[in-house]
């Protein structure tokens, strides 16, 4: 039988202060970059701000700056420009949208095709999104996330406990907020795949949180009295621990798979993900099960 | 649970032949009598693997209700007057209609209005020195009718347009209460077909004001005028010009009347110009056979989304209700043309929002990185689960192969639409399907460790670890429930293949797999298990 770990009996509750203060501080941070994203200071794709984002690929090498000369050149000044690594591919990036008149696209075929002539270049692919849609889409990105929260927390109060249900929606809440500061300290892009990361992240860490909730939930039932239950949350998360552990490595090996493989559009995605599985893996063991336990010790 | 393996066997075979036979128009095309009784529909790609345009419309509004208005406003003008009512003024002002009057007219202009108005209120009634100013407007409720019948007029219309245009499986769909989402797959020369959807294609017939034009003096003009831009071609350059012409206001006849448009290529003359041939209906052509009658040696103008297309002398009266219309076109402008006035004209300028093209090169980049990546990660995962957990690691993979034929066959089996966040979610199931064994296992081996028989840790680790799945996979579906609901585009498609995804591994991780075992430990009764 192979085995990664056996028969551990780590004291995960005596960690309880410290994870509380590492927690305390991601939080902090993750709330910060949340601000400052609701604020839009942050790298929010052309979804939430409008705007127009068209991918373009050469038939030969172009350097950046000769790129954004020509756009600039070509009335285009404000632009961002990010190149795929590795390719010829390029994003630009801009605040403007299609008129009546033109749309964004051809105007950027225009340009290049007279500032760079000698170079031949196909456009991939064109995203525009105009004033006014991103704030219906946070909408209902905001509503989605209340409803999918509620639901939740009435099926674990249903299975579990109020308490439980309260206390796996605030591992949950920590995981997105932690990965949100992540993302925004790394500056990368906010668009609607990484809202869909950041829900995924989310049902991963409650089927976590689940996990070891159901092991306590079992041994609970054993317990002789209160004074226990630290005891019982210890000796249930280390009896999950090696499936924590076999589960988090195979979805890890598949995400570093989809990470190298998966182009662009999909790395973003699988790094939200993958550090996603970690800080879930993290929280369903250090803030929900604390929580649940500062909770029954608490005097009433 | 099903306690006869046989019959559990049974269920799991059917599932896996309706499933297979769903799969099987992905990969080979059926032929003869096969064609009648399989299916045949194959996965759907979305946007974002095929290539094609996603657009979202908005309709205006406000040009809308001035429309309404106006069109309001002439016909109350002319019932004042062919019922005599004498009136000083009328005007619009935002949504209502002001009417100036003499007092004693009040009555007689209620009259009318309650006569042949019914859908237009009095409002306020002011008094202007001795005379009056009554406002007429109309009704929320009126308001919010002809509004919804304008987006779905609009829809009817593009859905004709992009119809006779010619795209496979087109999305044309309402969004909200002004906004069309229109999804056309596939889509060759996305700018034109752009050009097609988005054009109003008012069509109007108006005279030009000649002496106003000669003056040259544009500052000055009537109120019944206007000035609009007359483009022309230079036939060899193709370079387009547009210079100002005055007409008067009132259109004479529009698009409205038409019966049929069609693409006239010239015919036997060189160098002659191509151009668009339109029929009018009976009402249409009576109208336009007075037009011409009464102002032979004046000149017509075309206008269509105000600008002037031509501007022919009328030489004579012209019966039969055919016209044509000449600009200089391309044998394709000329095509869109008649399609826009045979399918009709937009009842209000429609705004881009959203507009995102993806190039068919993009697509198949995005299809062969995400089945290289899913593939892979599929690969590493069995490779890794038959490393850890030996023998019970290969039935765990069984289970996990028979969860994707499923997962397919369902997809084909509903239509659903599958795109580049739809693979990431299948490679989310796939991690998903991995930890329901993972935990299974896990429990077994607790179980073993306990000093149970093989058959008594079987039994127990599924029944334990039956819970925490169970839990897990419905949190989840709850999770993707909610984002299929209030997603768009990408985000649906990766909830919809969640929600499958989970309700399969549900059923193969735990029936699937235990079947299997429960075969094996009857058949063989081994005394140890390869875990």
């Amino acid at each position: 039988m192979m085995e990664l770990i056996k028969d551990t009996k780590i004291d995960f509750i005596g960690f309880r202060k410290k994870a509380f203060i590492i927690s305390a501080i991601l939080v902090l941070i993750g709330i910060f970059a949340f601000v400052m994203i609701s604020l839009g200071k942050a790298n929010l794709s052309i979804d939430f701000t409008g705007g127009t984002n068209v991918q373009v690929r050469f038939a030969q090498k172009v350097d950046i700056g000769d790129l954004r000369k020509a756009l600039t050149d070509g009335g285009i000044g404000d632009v961002q420009i990010q190149e795929v690594s590795g390719t010829r591919d390029f994003f630009i990036k801009t605040k403007l949208s299609d008129t009546e008149k033109e749309s964004l696209q051809s105007k950027i075929t225009a340009i290049l095709s007279t500032q760079l002539k000698d170079v031949k270049f196909e456009i991939l692919g064109s995203n525009m999104v105009g004033p006014g849609v991103g704030k219906t889409l946070k909408k209902y990105a905001i509503i989605a996330i209340v409803l999918a929260l509620l639901g939740i927390i009435a099926y674990i109060a249903w299975r579990f406990t109020f308490l439980s249900g309260i206390a796996a929606t605030i591992a949950t809440f920590h995981d997105v907020i932690v990965i949100c500061g992540v993302f925004y300290f790394l500056n990368k892009e906010f668009n609607l795949l990484i809202i869909t990361a950041l829900l995924t992240i989310a049902g991963y860490s409650l089927q976590d949180t689940v996990v070891v909730f159901d092991r306590i939930r079992e041994n609970s039932a054993k317990m002789k009295s209160r004074d226990d239950f630290g005891d019982v949350i210890n000796v249930s998360i280390n009896e999950v621990l090696s499936r924590t552990i076999v589960t988090g490595i195979s979805t890890l090996i598949s995400l570093g798979a989809i990470m190298v493989f998966g182009g662009e559009v999909l790395f973003d995605f699988a790094f939200a993900l993958f550090m996603g599985l970690i800080v879930g893996t993290y929280s369903s063991i250090f803030v929900a099960s604390p929580i649940l336990y500062a909770w029954r010790k608490a005097p009433r | 649970m099903i306690k006869s393996l046989k019959l559990r066997f049974i269920l799991i075979f059917v599932f896996l032949v309706v499933s297979i036979i769903y799969c099987l128009p992905n990969v080979v095309e059926p032929e003869g009598v096969w064609k009648k009784y399989l299916p045949s529909d194959k996965i759907h790609l979305g946007l974002d693997l095929k290539g094609g345009m996603h657009l979202l419309l908005e309709l205006d509004m406000t040009k809308l209700m001035d429309n309404v208005v106006d069109r309001k406003l002439n016909s109350l003008k002319d019932a004042m007057i062919s019922d005599g009512v004498r009136f000083l003024g009328i005007d619009k002002k935002g949504g209502s209609i002001v009417v100036t009057v003499r007092g004693d007219q009040k009555e007689k202009l209620f009259n009318l209005v309650g006569n042949k108005f019914p859908n237009l209120k009095a409002g306020s009634t002011k008094p202007d020195g001795d005379l009056l100013s009554v406002d007429l407007l109309l009704p929320e409720t009126e308001l919010a009718s002809i509004k919804e019948n304008a987006v779905n007029q609009a829809l009817e219309t593009i859905r004709n347009r992009i119809d006779q245009f010619g795209v496979s499986e087109p999305v044309i769909v309402k969004q909200g209460d002004n906004q069309l989402l229109v999804q056309l797959p596939g889509v060759k020369d996305p700018q034109r077909a752009l050009e097609l959807i988005g054009r109003t294609a008012q069509l109007e017939f108006k005279l030009v004001d000649e002496d106003a034009s000669s003056r040259g003096d544009t500052a000055a003009l009537p109120r019944e005028d206007e000035v609009l831009n007359m483009r022309s071609k230079n036939r060899e350059t193709g370079i387009v010009t547009t210079a100002p012409i005055v007409l008067k206001k009132q259109a004479l006849l529009t698009g409205e009347l038409l019966t049929d448009a069609r693409v006239n290529v010239g015919g036997r003359d060189i160098g002659s110009e191509i151009s668009v041939s339109i029929e009018f209906d009976a009402e249409g052509a009576r109208l336009f056979d007075k037009v011409t009658a009464e102002n032979v040696g004046k000149r017509l103008a075309i206008v269509l989304d105000n600008t002037v297309y031509s501007a022919p002398q009328i030489r004579e009266r012209i019966s039969g209700g055919k016209a044509q219309i000449t600009g200089g076109f391309s044998v394709e402008e000329a095509k869109d043309l008649a399609i826009v006035l045979r399918a009709g004209a937009l009842p209000a300028p429609v705004k881009v929002v959203q507009n995102i093209t993806i190039g068919p090169t993009l697509g198949q980049d995005s299809i062969n990185k995400g089945v290289l990546a899913t593939l892979l990660a599929g690969i590493l995962v069995i490779i890794f689960m038959i490393v850890y957990y030996r023998f019970s690691g290969v039935i765990a993979n069984v289970a996990l192969v028979l969860n994707l034929v499923y997962l397919l066959g369902v997809f084909s089996a509903f239509k659903a639409t599958m795109t580049l966040p739809g693979i990431a979610g299948i490679a989310l199931t796939i991690g998903m399907g991995v930890d329901s064994n993972v935990l299974i296992f896990e429990r077994i081996r607790e179980e073993l460790r306990l000093g149970k028989t093989v058959r008594a840790a079987v039994d127990g680790g599924y029944a334990k670890a039956w819970v925490a799945i169970f839990d897990s996979h419905i949190t989840t579906l709850i999770t993707a429930a909610v984002l299929f609901i209030f997603g768009t585009g990408p985000i649906k498609g990766f909830a919809i293949t969640l929600i499958f995804g989970m309700i399969i591994n549900l059923f193969t991780a735990v029936f699937g797999s235990k079947s299997i075992f429960d075969w094996i430990l009857s058949k063989y009764k081994p005394r140890t298990l390869s875990i």
